[in-house]
């Protein structure tokens, strides 16, 4: 179904085309892995750490094991017969300090919710009832909670094999920022909190996995964003040879990043399955999710940036420090929260000094892993709050003191001070064209017009750059076995239609639609002659999954250049069967054609009739080849994306609240596959954005117990307080690849911190007060405005 | 500990237009209820808290919380998921702007969301914007940004006042 508003002109790429695969949804009729059930199967309920840090003295399973239902109870200990521990060690970061993680802890629990035993039983509730009769007797260790004291060397360690609490440390230089910050005729000073939160997907966490102990072979359905990755960790954590574990990722309730990650209980069920020869399922429910999902952000920094007496930014220095939890993230490490962060900042402008460092503590908290933005969120924040404040004290309008201080578009191709390296950018475009929805003048007058009535709004506009779909150059050194390459076969079934297996795999982005638009394209097929298989190791070609903004950049290079091969090879077949040179013919609407005069000569189902079950009329030794498969690997280390978002808020100085009145983004992501997919990216990663702004924290108190573990007490954004929003596209197609397509999963998430950060920060302003911590609760607000009042008030 | 937990009760009701008798344990909450006991997997659990709205269902005609109520006290009653919705086409129309928008991208939160959306649009009339968030603002979508489900309910609502 192509909705009328569609881009005219000819093929499928570009379109507002829905998803095939929606309707089923839509309709009730999704396959969760939580809704399939398989005979003989088991359920798992864990028992999990009630201490932020404690030594395991020992386990009382007795009670639990003639409880009603239950099958086994298998401690940590047991699991770790026949499972190796995660250790995840980036070997291209010296100094990177990470300690085992056991699938269920065994004798050293490191934060509040870790497992530590398994209860198997015949019903979930069954297993939970007996979870409650395990008595496990801890030896209650002290616990560092704060980032600063991690940090200090004589904090304890909790994994003493490591000496201290760091993690890892990185410092990145490009000229002489000390210098050229005391010589600035200007200089601005922020201090950022970011709070820990939590991605929520609103399905859980859940597997189901399958031992079958006559073959030997391992069938895991699981919510995951990589079956690849995830049979490749089986593999080598349970010893299973390769080929006989097949990993399945039926529909997804949500994944953000979250579910790219390995979690500990995930691993124990599989070993789980090994161990007792059933099928085992596990879903973790809303609790189990806020204490043992991997966590994300947890910042704190310093930065200072100078400017010069034409307005011109010259240096920043930025301190960044962060928590990972209380171990490295397997199997792609907690570091690039940090290095991304520092490694993004300031890269839209053309300063020449810079000086940023990170430093990455454990602390008796939930693992942070990836989740959508990864650290760019905090670089971007960082960076346009500073530029805003630097940009107020020249006296100079923020969109304008932007348009001086970006890269001019002749400048490219180059390198940011942060390391990124651009081949171009579309920062004056973006700018230019959120500027113009947003209607800006209109707005500033509004907020100056307000301000006489005692009514405080705000208005941002923020910069985002995102290195998105990583390629080999990061990971591979790394020694973390992250596949950067993506794949996609296509085959032309005997009735003429096609079928796409891909190695991308889609969470209700769409992704799996663009891939079949490009196909499509390739093959003058319509959308609905196209099935697209995604999501299942065994049978599909070896990639990726979905990481990094990357589906439709790598997956759908790999689908055209596979639609490509086939059209030749179909264009070949043909010129057998009619006897002519394949040059002399095209494939267009399903139909071989005269290249000339455009006359029909076959259709697709007439040349898979002849390649399939006819060759005896084919010369002889011609070999058909109606199925193809080609693979895109990135000849760059990333690709960068880039954009505008705008925002205008009402801070309601008595109470502290904030309002959302407007929000317009400007988004470049290369060619626009299908517009309606974009948009909606955009639309949900914005709102994640806010939620992270503005409401969502996952609080420990002092002894390491998180104290928001309910949906009740965790904030998120509900569809009341949430504004609409307005898209508008810069497409520059990159030249690295044919399709051109960019990243775009994450943007949204990004610019809406850093531009809801400019908003409340432009009410605030003549009030002398910043934000300085998020989420900006109201108590925040008005804490940051009282202090504002006695600084005044002293001075 | 009471191992008098996996007591069970018979109920009869109606689901999707079908009677049903079953025995139910009385800890059993009606979504559990239709998901393990009826293989109707269209029911989503997210919270079991009542704050999500994933487990909506329609219960003697009200977008009911599945999560908040047990199977036993759905005795006698008329329950309807969003299998028997779909298939009876009484939805046809809103879960069609659902797709055309896709105002659902992993589609956890949709069953819930269409049953919720309903209740408004078969009380008819045309609601602004703000009360059509307002009506949905129980119901949590982790994906889409709400924007594209409140266009669809209204389109919905414009469609069937014959604006
Ligand atoms: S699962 Fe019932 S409201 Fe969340
Ligand atoms: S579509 Fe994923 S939660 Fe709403």
């Amino acid at each position: 179904m192509t909705p009328p508003d569609g881009n005219g002109g000819e093929g499928l790429v570009g379109k507002r085309v829905t998803r095939p695969n929606v309707r089923r949804l839509i309709h009730g009729r999704g396959r969760y892995t939580d809704d399939i059930s398989v005979p003989q199967m088991l359920h798992i309920a864990f028992v999990r750490s009630t201490y932020g840090h404690a030594k395991v003295k020992s386990i009382e399973t007795s009670a639990a094991e003639t409880a009603p239902g239950v099958v086994r109870v298998i401690t940590g200990a047991q699991v770790a017969e026949i499972c190796k521990p995660m250790l995840a060690i980036a070997q291209h970061r010296p100094g990177h300090k990470s300690a085992p993680q056991y699938a269920l802890a065994v004798d050293h629990v490191c934060y509040q919710g870790e497992p530590v035993v398994a209860v198997v039983a015949s019903s979930r509730a069954e297993a939970e009832d007996a979870a409650d009769l395990v008595t496990v007797d801890y030896e209650e260790l002290p616990v560092v909670m704060d980032i600063m004291e991690a940090l200090d060397p004589v904090s304890t360690p909790i994994h003493p094999e490591l000496g201290d609490n760091q993690c890892f440390e990185h410092t990145t230089k490009t000229g002489d920022a000390a210098s050229a910050l005391s010589a600035a005729k200007l200089t601005v000073e922020h201090k950022f909190e970011f709070g820990r939160h939590t991605a929520v997907t609103l399905e859980g966490r859940a597997i189901l996995a399958h031992w079958d102990h006559v073959e030997e072979r391992l069938t895991v359905h699981h919510s995951h964003q990589s079956p690849y990755q995830m049979q490749d960790v089986f593999s080598r954590h349970l010893d299973i040879p390769e080929h006989k574990v097949r990993v399945i990722t039926p529909d997804i309730g949500g994944g953000f990043g979250l579910k790219i990650n390995v979690h500990g209980e995930e691993l124990a069920v599989a070993a789980i399955a090994k161990l007792i020869g059933k099928p085992v399922k596990f879903t973790a429910d809303r609790l189990e999710s806020f204490v043992a999902d991997c966590q994300t952000r947890d910042h704190l920094c310093t930065a200072e940036m100078g400017i010069d007496e034409n307005g011109k930014i010259t240096s920043m220095n930025f301190e960044n420090a962060l928590s990972v939890g209380a171990y490295t993230a397997y199997i792609r490490f907690g570091l690039a929260e940090g290095m991304m962060a520092i490694s993004c900042a300031a890269a839209p402008y053309a300063l020449t000094d810079y000086h940023a460092r990170t430093r990455v503590a454990y602390v008796n908290k939930g693992i942070v892993g990836m989740f959508r933005g990864v650290g760019v969120p905090i670089g971007c924040t960082v960076t346009e709050v500073l530029v805003d404040q630097a940009a107020a004290k020249a006296g100079i309008d923020p969109v304008e003191f932007r348009r001086t201080n970006y890269h001019k578009d002749e400048d490219y191709p180059l390198v940011s001070v942060g390391g990124y390296s651009a081949k171009s950018m579309s920062l004056h475009k973006c700018l230019d064209a959120c500027v113009n929805i947003m209607d800006y003048e209109a707005l500033r007058a509004d907020q100056v017009a307000r301000r006489e009535r005692n009514i405080w709004r705000g208005i941002g506009v923020a910069t985002f750059v995102e290195a998105a779909a990583f390629g080999p150059v990061y990971y591979g050194p790394s020694g973390a076995r992250v596949s950067t390459q993506d794949g996609c076969t296509v085959k032309l079934e005997p009735s003429g239609v096609v079928r796409v297996m891909t190695s991308v795999t889609d969470q209700g982005q769409g992704t799996l639609t663009g891939i079949a638009q490009i196909v499509g394209d390739q093959l003058g097929v319509d959308i609905e002659d196209i099935d697209v298989l995604a999501g299942d190791s065994a049978t599909t070609p070896y990639g990726g999954g979905a990481w990094a903004s990357r589906g439709m950049a790598m997956g759908g290079e790999a689908a055209l250049h596979a639609g490509k091969a086939l059209k030749e090879n179909i264009l070949d077949l043909a010129s057998s069967i009619l006897q002519t040179s394949s040059s002399a013919l095209t494939l267009e609407g399903g139909e071989i054609r005269d290249a000339v005069s455009g006359e029909a000569r076959m259709d697709l189902a007439e040349l898979a009739k002849v390649g399939y079950f006819r060759q005896d009329t084919l010369p002889a030794g011609t070999q058909p080849e109606l199925m193809v498969t080609r693979h895109h690997v990135p000849d760059t280390p990333y690709y960068i994306a880039n954009g505008v978002q705008g925002a205008q808020v009402e801070v309601d100085i008595d109470t502290g609240f904030i309002k959302l009145l407007g929000w317009w983004v400007a988004d470049d992501c290369g060619r626009v596959v299908n517009p309606l997919m974009v948009d909606e990216q955009i639309r949900g990663g914005v709102i994640q954005g806010i939620g992270n702004t503005l409401y969502e924290h996952s609080q420990y108190d002092e002894t390491g117990q998180l104290l928001n573990a309910t949906l009740a007490d965790y904030l998120l954004p509900m569809s009341g307080e949430m504004p609409d929003i307005k898209i508008a596209h810069v497409e520059t197609p990159l030249t690295n690849t044919e399709l051109g397509a960019n990243g775009i999963g994450e943007s949204g998430t990004i610019g809406a911190i850093a531009v809801l950060w400019c908003a409340v920060n432009d009410a605030l302003r003549p009030l002398g007060a910043q934000v300085t911590k998020q989420p900006f609760t109201p108590e925040h607000i008005l804490e940051v405005i009282s202090a504002a009042k006695e600084k005044y008030e002293t001075t | 500990m009471n191992i008098m937990s996996e007591e069970t009760v018979k109920i009869s009701l109606t689901v999707n237009g079908e009677p049903i008798t079953s025995t139910v344990p009385v800890r059993r909450h009606l979504v559990d209820f239709l998901r393990l006991n009826l293989d109707l997997t269209g029911s989503h659990l997210a919270c079991e808290h009542g704050v999500c709205g994933a487990c909506t269902v329609r219960v003697d005609g009200a977008a009911v919380r599945g999560c908040l109520m047990l199977a036993v006290q759905a005795d006698g009653a008329n329950v309807e998921t969003i299998e028997g919705l779909s298939d009876s086409g009484e939805v046809a129309d809103l879960q069609a702007e659902f797709e055309v928008r896709n105002a659902a991208q992993c589609g956890y939160c949709t069953p819930g969301m269409i049953i919720t959306s309903a209740e408004l649009v078969a009380a008819g009339g045309l609601p602004n914007r703000e009360t059509i968030r307002d009506h949905l603002s129980g119901n949590l979508c982790r994906c889409t940004g709400y924007q594209s489900i409140i266009d669809a309910v209204e389109e919905t609502m414009n469609k069937r006042a014959g604006t």
